[in-house]
């Protein structure tokens, strides 16, 4: 039995998706984009062109909601299936899009460079349980007009995963768009194998920028996934109460999914998030508070009765070090999440509201996510019954080492963490060094990118991805990218 | 309780009926206007401000705590003159152009407003030029701008650079916030300074218009 974590009974689930649905039709949602409101006229909303407002009926939802597709994979760069978002199969990335990362001492943080992305790109190829990389940092040596589409370039060219990314501005979409064609060939191996999933986001109250409404569309004409981020901000930009920011959360994730599905029918998409109990002493966003977790995993829960796959951005932490409470925060929201069976869980290396990634936290987060799959294999029969050979061996033997019983299920049963996790005693401990975590966790970045094989794409590929990127930095004034490694 | 120190209590509780009356007895009884500003309703804010600094209290009871203070000025306001009436001064803030992240900008807006300033509020992704032009239209003594993305702090910088070029710098001070900044960039750029939360702008604005 796979164990599941439930918040919210269906009739609550109901209601407060009818409840999303009636804010829509009477209040309706404000989209700052000229072409997406005549699209949503054509498609029988009323709208106010000059109020820069639609009102959602329930036919439009329901339309919406029909063509969604239940399920989609992802492929990575070579073509391979790499992510199921399905049921409740739970896959990790890392947090995404970081302004600092950690420096290598653990303490500093500081902005990061081509170097330390390239880094990153190499680690996430040893990071077994994390099955897609995120573009988890905005590289800062390059043009700020490229450096959206720079770290997915960096990306593409030194892991095979596939990536969750998203642009800054409504013109990257282009070049990142290219960036996946290069890869896949044609448009329709794209539309066929999806590489990227875009995350865009809703501005709460019940608001779509002009850059992200228009990010919906251009992914959907392209099938390019995307994962809807309604981030209520409960007790300041939303209801204080979690059903009622889960209201607001499902209205705004409602009229994402309307604009992408008119757009194109069954356009890929993920049911997502990164909603946040406001923390009312020190004005911030807790990706570590307990009502923030349980706000994802709900959302989740609806997105699943609504038959979508889902996100959320969840298992992270807003401690500035690798200390005690990036653990406890991010081990107890990755286990919540896969609890709960979110499909795309967007966490691993972050710290700091979001806004600091760590190489080192990255590892360490890696082991979580193992133990977290573990936990969510369950406690199945294998040959227990009838016991009485096995104890009877046991006594006889006095151990069960070699047992062929321990032998067949050592591997199913027993997760082994890396090196990063103390398991040493005492003594032993001591003897290897009496590391603390952060310095176990750096050997293994060490040890990892020493290790790495380079992705495998063609040299046709790479060539054109290095011609894209580098024409699409000229016309930013940048003659030449940093060099790289 | 002396009725000053009954006007500073109620403000901290946040009841603005018995702040308003409170003022207006004060005022039948001859208590001067700038003995009630100062001593009754400023200072209570005061509290206020340094019991959130120390987490006593919680972003809900300082906003309570303000409306109540305006309920007092609202009664001060037609005897105010002159000095009194520009206790506090114009404080312009956005977010810059290309950035759409208006959270924190919000909130420093409504502490600035809390703590008695004018607060004309540019909205998001307002171009450098907009700063400047409402600095000058409203005599504001303080431009406040807010970047949450790497890709729009540079923007700044510009806004810095037309106030020069307007002989605005040194007039006007210039503040900044937002995630991606740091005390290093606002220099960098020759901000006047980065301040880290609202409270913290508050009390930055406050120093910069030698308001203790
Ligand atoms: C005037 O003087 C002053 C003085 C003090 C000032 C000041 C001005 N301004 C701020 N301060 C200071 O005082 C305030 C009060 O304490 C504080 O303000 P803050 O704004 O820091 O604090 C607020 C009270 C609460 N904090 C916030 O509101 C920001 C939280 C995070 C999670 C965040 C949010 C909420 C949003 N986002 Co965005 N968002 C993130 C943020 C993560 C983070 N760590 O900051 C960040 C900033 N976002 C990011 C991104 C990537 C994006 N976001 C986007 C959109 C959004 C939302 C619309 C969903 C929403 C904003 C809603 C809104 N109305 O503002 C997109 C940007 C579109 C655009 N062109 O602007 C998009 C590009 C995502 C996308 N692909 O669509 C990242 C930036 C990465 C980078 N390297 O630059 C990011 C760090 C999150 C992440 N890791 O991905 C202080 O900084």
């Amino acid at each position: 039995m796979r164990p599941t974590l439930r918040f919210l009974t269906d009739e609550l689930i109901n209601k407060i998706v009818d409840e999303a649905r009636s804010l829509l039709a009477s209040l309706g949602v404000e989209i700052h984009n000229d072409s997406v409101l005549s699209m949503l006229a054509d498609h029988g909303a009323r709208v106010d062109m000059e109020g820069h407002h639609a009102w959602l009926t329930d036919d439009i939802i329901d339309r919406a909601l029909k063509t969604a597709p239940a399920s989609f994979k992802l492929y990575d760069t070579l073509g391979n299936e790499a992510v199921n978002l399905a049921g409740y199969e739970s896959n990790f990335t890392p947090g995404s899009t970081a302004i600092n990362i950690l420096d290598q001492d653990g303490k500093l943080s500081r902005r990061p460079v081509a170097d330390d992305y390239v880094r990153y790109a190499k680690l996430m190829t040893g990071m077994h349980h994390i099955a897609s990389q995120s573009t988890a940092m905005m590289p800062t040596d390059v043009h700020e007009k490229i450096s959206d589409s720079y770290r997915l370039y960096l990306s593409l060219m030194f892991c095979e995963k596939p990536v969750i990314t998203g642009t800054f501005t409504i013109e990257a979409f282009e070049i990142m768009k290219d960036l996946q064609l290069a890869v896949r060939g044609t448009a329709g191996e794209l539309a066929a194998k999806p590489l990227t999933v875009f995350s865009a986001c809703p501005t709460s109250p019940l608001k779509w920028s002009d850059v992200t409404s228009q990010n919906l569309v251009d992914c959907a004409n392209w099938s390019i996934p995307v994962e809807y981020i309604s981030m209520p901000l409960s007790g300041f930009m939303a209801p204080v109460t979690l059903v009622g920011s889960l209201i607001q959360h499902t209205a705004e994730t409602l009229s994402g999914l309307a604009i992408s599905q008119l757009t194109k029918p069954g356009a890929p998409v993920l049911y997502g998030g990164s909603p946040a109990v406001f923390d009312l002493r020190y004005e911030t966003t807790p990706m570590g508070d307990v009502g923030t977790m349980m706000q994802d995993c709900a959302y989740n829960e609806i997105g699943k009765y609504l038959n979508l796959p889902t996100q959320a951005y969840i298992g992270l932490s807003d401690a500035k070090l690798l200390d005690a409470q990036a653990g406890l925060e991010t081990s107890m929201g990755a286990t919540l999440a896969v609890l709960a069976g979110i499909n795309n869980i967007s966490g691993p290396g972050m710290l700091d509201f979001e806004s600091c990634f760590s190489l080192e936290k990255l590892v360490v987060d890696n082991e979580i996510c193992g133990m977290t799959f573990r936990m969510a294999k369950g406690i199945e029969p294998r040959d227990d019954f009838p016991s009485q050979p096995l104890f009877e061996e046991l006594i006889a033997e006095q151990h069960l080492l070699i047992a062929d019983h321990t032998l067949r299920h050592l591997k199913d049963e027993v997760f082994f963490p890396g090196p990063s996790i103390d398991r040493a005693n005492r003594s032993r401990w001591k003897e290897e060094g009496g590391r603390t975590l952060f310095k176990r966790a750096n050997s293994e970045v060490d040890r990892i990118i020493a290790e790495y094989t380079p992705a495998r794409l063609s040299d046709d590929v790479t060539a054109e991805l290095t011609r894209l990127m580098e024409t699409e930095a000229r016309r930013h004034g940048m003659d030449k990218l940093p060099e790289v490694n | 309780m002396d009725i000053l120190e009954n006007i500073s209590q109620s403000l901290q509780n946040g009841e603005p009926d018995t702040v308003a009356e409170l003022t207006g007895k004060a005022l039948d009884d001859g208590v001067p206007v700038k003995e009630l500003l100062h001593k009754g309703l400023l200072s209570g804010m005061e509290v206020v401000g340094e019991r959130f600094k120390a987490h006593e209290i919680f972003l809900p009871d300082v906003l309570l705590a303000a409306k109540a203070m305006y309920a007092g000025m609202e009664v001060l306001k037609p005897l105010m003159v002159g000095e009194e009436a520009a206790t506090s001064g114009t404080v312009v803030i956005g977010t810059v152009q290309g950035d759409l992240h208006d959270i924190g900008k919000n909130l420093v807006g409504i502490m600035l407003r809390g703590a008695g300033f004018n607060v004309v509020d540019l909205g998001k992704d307002v171009p450098p030029e907009r700063f400047i032009e409402e600095a000058q239209r409203t005599g504001a003594r303080v431009i406040g701008m807010s970047a949450l993305l790497t890709t729009t702090m540079p923007v700044m910088g510009l806004v810095v650079n037309l106030a020069r070029e307007r002989g605005l710098l040194g007039k006007v001070k210039i503040i900044v916030g937002g995630a991606p900044l740091s005390d290093e960039y606002a220099q960098q750029i020759g901000a006047d300074a980065y301040c880290f939360d609202g409270m913290n702008a508050v009390d930055c604005v406050k120093g910069f218009l030698g308001i203790n």
